[in-house]
């Protein structure tokens, strides 16, 4: 039991390893270039997959300021707190991202309540939503108390009193992997384009075929033979 | 605003901005002069700023420089102590002697209509680079890493046009390094989520020492990665076709620094991001980074024997080097970082030349196989005079660069109580002689090849910067002030940082 806690726990993980497991294989595997680039390309979305996770927070709602915000909250979530988010030791394995998703689809409710507050529309009604927050998570000092909202139809100033207490998500993982992920599409987009060159050159993809046509660029064999050889 | 406050950005940022202007130049008229020279006046730029940082730093120490004003660890940081300033030196140094050299080599080699394409990705390649050096943010390191490794993959590409080998070696090297920069991303993000921050020597003052197993797991990510970037033994199998098949500038220019600034990050996260008090460093250097060097010191230096292909040995040669830098890291002492720092400097310097040397061979021959140096002794006098300078410094004769490095880690090896290391680098420099013996051979005791008659010496434009950098490679052999003491003086700050 303890150890299906333990691996259901982190499943995050598993996801991320898993992917980029497949990715590596493939990228090892197959012989097509276009095959080994999609590999990459997996292996490099694991990557972001893992990072997006890191950064969720049980009970945050998507990280954009709203209204009011800027005098409670200050700069909590951005000086001060990404440098002192989690003490290492702790939480070893950041137990605050594996806690993080169990409140997903709340959060969307949280997110989608805020949006109606400031509208100024009615508020539906939308009970508890308060969640238990881990203790000693990754992102533990963003993860301020979370409030209840939503139970009365509240103007604009309301609104932004109780978004004053929303928690966030962690932006700044999200914000590496923004960049990360326009390496990787400048990385696939120079990869193929040199597939298409090889392809030119060679008039074929495939590696095999490849190698043993540089095999006779270099021993002057013909392809039979380096086949052969090889 | 006060220009010299703003000198840390400059090396990064001239570069940078410069390379997209290059794209405007006219790639045809002028015989692609226009990009050649915007390029060669970037680089000497770059160079100054470079040099007055190194100036500055070990005058009045360390650097930090906060882009756009935000205090780290916040925003970004760039931090300049005597290490990184002495590899944006090299970087720069490499760079500026690098572009006035290309003129005539890219006209030949290159397509001319992609004349300033092919300068402003050598820019951006070098901004790339530069930024990874001098940067204290380590997210940062990973995005100019990245800018300099997608340039480097086109500029490699470019040597498609002569030998189409240059494209699939382009793409294994694609494929390879992102493998690499993608590990050293995890690693990051394992370090990240210990610690909560990105700037480096705030992730140190986060760790403090406190050991677990992410941190070991970051650690060893970063290791992997770095080392498929710097070409650590087992995983170099992308460097040599990648080196013999590029573009003969390009080759000078990323053999002289790329592989060199891996090594430098794989320095620098070892001793100031995570620090040696650590149990498992130890480790590492025990039973990773030594037995890897070692090996590398000889497999790639055997191999090197049997190329019959002047530019792929000189590329399996670099394995070797790596291995003796990574060998003076894995002692562990002061000694041991200063001969690896110097190393670092000294073989950029030394395998630029080395490059340099066949580029001008490629010129005037249009071959860098083996059989295309006979006789060049007397055909092309000073190419061949740098050549065998240059090779002789690789060996680490007397007089010459190679042999303070030797002596260096020599030193580190009997100071640490670790002799058999020091035995087996002479053991493995002997193996240089053999690879290297068998060219200077050739150049000049071997007639010339009966179709070589018109062969004659490399153009001014290129033998000004090629004797430039032996010279250089004589003089920092004879006067180690400069090279010697700053890497002493930034191995004992490594150290005190680490701890």
């Amino acid at each position: 039991m303890e150890f299906l806690t333990f691996f259901v726990e982190r499943y995050n993980y598993w996801i991320f390893i898993t992917l980029m497991m497949m990715g590596l294989y493939i990228v090892i595997a197959r012989g097509n270039l276009i095959k080994k680039l999609i590999g990459l390309n997996v292996f490099q979305t694991s990557v972001f997959i893992y990072y997006i996770s890191i950064g969720k927070i049980a009970g945050g709602t998507a990280p954009i300021y709203v209204a009011g915000d800027m005098e409670k909250r200050g700069h909590e979530g951005g000086h001060d707190g990404a440098p002192a988010a989690a003490l290492p030791g702790k939480d070893p394995l950041g137990q605050g991202a594996i806690h993080a998703d169990e409140g997903l689809s709340e959060n969307f409710g949280f997110a989608g309540n805020d949006l109606a507050a400031l509208t100024g529309g009615a508020a539906p009604p939308h009970g508890e939503a308060v969640h238990s927050l881990p203790a000693g998570g990754a992102n533990d000092i963003l993860a301020a108390p979370p409030v209840t909202i939503g139970d009365h139809a509240s103007p604009i100033s309301d609104a932004a009193r109780a978004a004053a207490e929303v928690v966030y998500s962690n932006p700044l993982p999200h914000v590496l992997i923004l960049t990360a992920i326009v390496v990787g599409v400048a990385t696939t987009a120079v990869g193929l384009a040199l597939v298409v060159r090889i392809r030119e050159a060679y008039g074929t993809i495939e590696e095999d075929e490849l190698e043993a046509a540089d095999h006779v660029a270099e021993f002057g064999e013909s392809p039979a033979q380096a086949r052969g050889a090889a | 605003m006060n220009l010299a406050a703003q000198l840390p950005v400059l090396p990064i940022i001239t570069p940078l901005i410069a390379a997209p202007l290059t794209i405007l130049m006219p790639s045809e008229k002028f015989g692609g002069r226009a990009p050649y020279v915007w390029a060669t006046l970037v680089a000497w730029a770059a160079f100054a700023a470079c040099a007055a940082l190194l100036h500055a730093v070990a005058t009045a120490g360390p650097i930090s420089y906060h882009l756009g004003d935000w205090a780290p660890p916040i925003g970004i940081e760039y931090r300049i102590d005597l290490a990184n300033a002495l590899v944006l030196t090299l970087v720069s140094g490499v760079a500026a002697l690098v572009m006035p050299f290309s003129f005539r080599s890219v006209r030949a080699e290159i397509d001319p209509r992609q004349t300033s394409l092919f300068y402003a990705a050598l820019m951006i390649c070098m901004a790339g680079l530069l930024g990874v050096t001098i940067t204290g943010d380590a997210f940062n390191v990973f995005v100019f890493l990245e800018i300099s490794s997608l340039s480097t993959y086109a500029l490699v590409a470019m040597g498609g046009r002569t030998d189409r080998r240059a494209l699939t070696a382009s793409f294994n090297y694609l494929v390879m390094g992102t493998i690499g920069a993608t590990f050293f991303v995890i690693g990051l993000g394992l370090l990240y989520q210990a610690t909560g921050t990105l700037n480096m020597a705030d992730v140190k003052h986060q760790l403090a020492g406190d050991n677990n197993r992410m941190v070991e797991a970051g650690f060893a990510f970063i290791v992997v990665g770095m080392g498929l970037k710097a070409a650590m033994f087992p995983m170099h199998l992308w460097m040599p076709n990648a080196y013999a098949y590029a573009p003969s500038v390009v080759s000078a220019f990323i053999a002289a620094t790329a592989t060199k600034v891996a090594v430098y990050v794989i320095i620098r996260f070892i001793y100031s991001v995570i620090g040696i008090e650590f149990g498992f460093i130890e480790a590492a250097f025990n039973y990773l980074l030594m037995p890897m060097a070692i090996a590398g010191m000889f497999f790639a230096s055997i191999v090197a024997i049997f190329q019959d292909d002047v530019k792929r040995m000189l590329a399996y040669s670099s394995v070797g080097q790596i291995g003796y830098m990574l060998l003076g890291v894995s002692f562990g002492t002061e000694q041991g970082l200063t001969a690896s720092l110097v190393h670092l400097i000294n073989h950029g310097m030394m395998k630029g030349a080395l490059f340099m040397a066949a580029a001008c061979v490629m010129l005037r021959v249009g071959s860098h196989s083996i059989s295309a140096y006979a006789g060049l002794a007397r055909r092309m006098p000073a190419t061949a005079a740098a050549f065998i300078l240059s090779g002789l410094s690789l060996i680490g004769a007397p007089l010459t660069v190679g042999f303070i490095s030797k002596w260096q880690l020599l030193a580190a090896a009997f100071d640490s109580g670790r002799a058999w290391a020091g035995f087996l680098v002479v053991a493995s420099s002997f193996l240089a002689v053999i690879y290297v013996g068998r060219v200077i051979e050739l150049m000049l005791l071997r007639p010339p090849a009966p179709d070589a008659a018109g062969v004659k010496e490399a153009p001014l434009s290129m033998i000004i910067p090629l004797l430039v950098l032996t010279g250089a490679n004589v003089y920092f052999g004879l006067n180690t002030e400069l090279t010697v003491d700053l890497a002493e003086r930034a191995a004992h700050a490594l150290m005190g940082s680490a701890r």
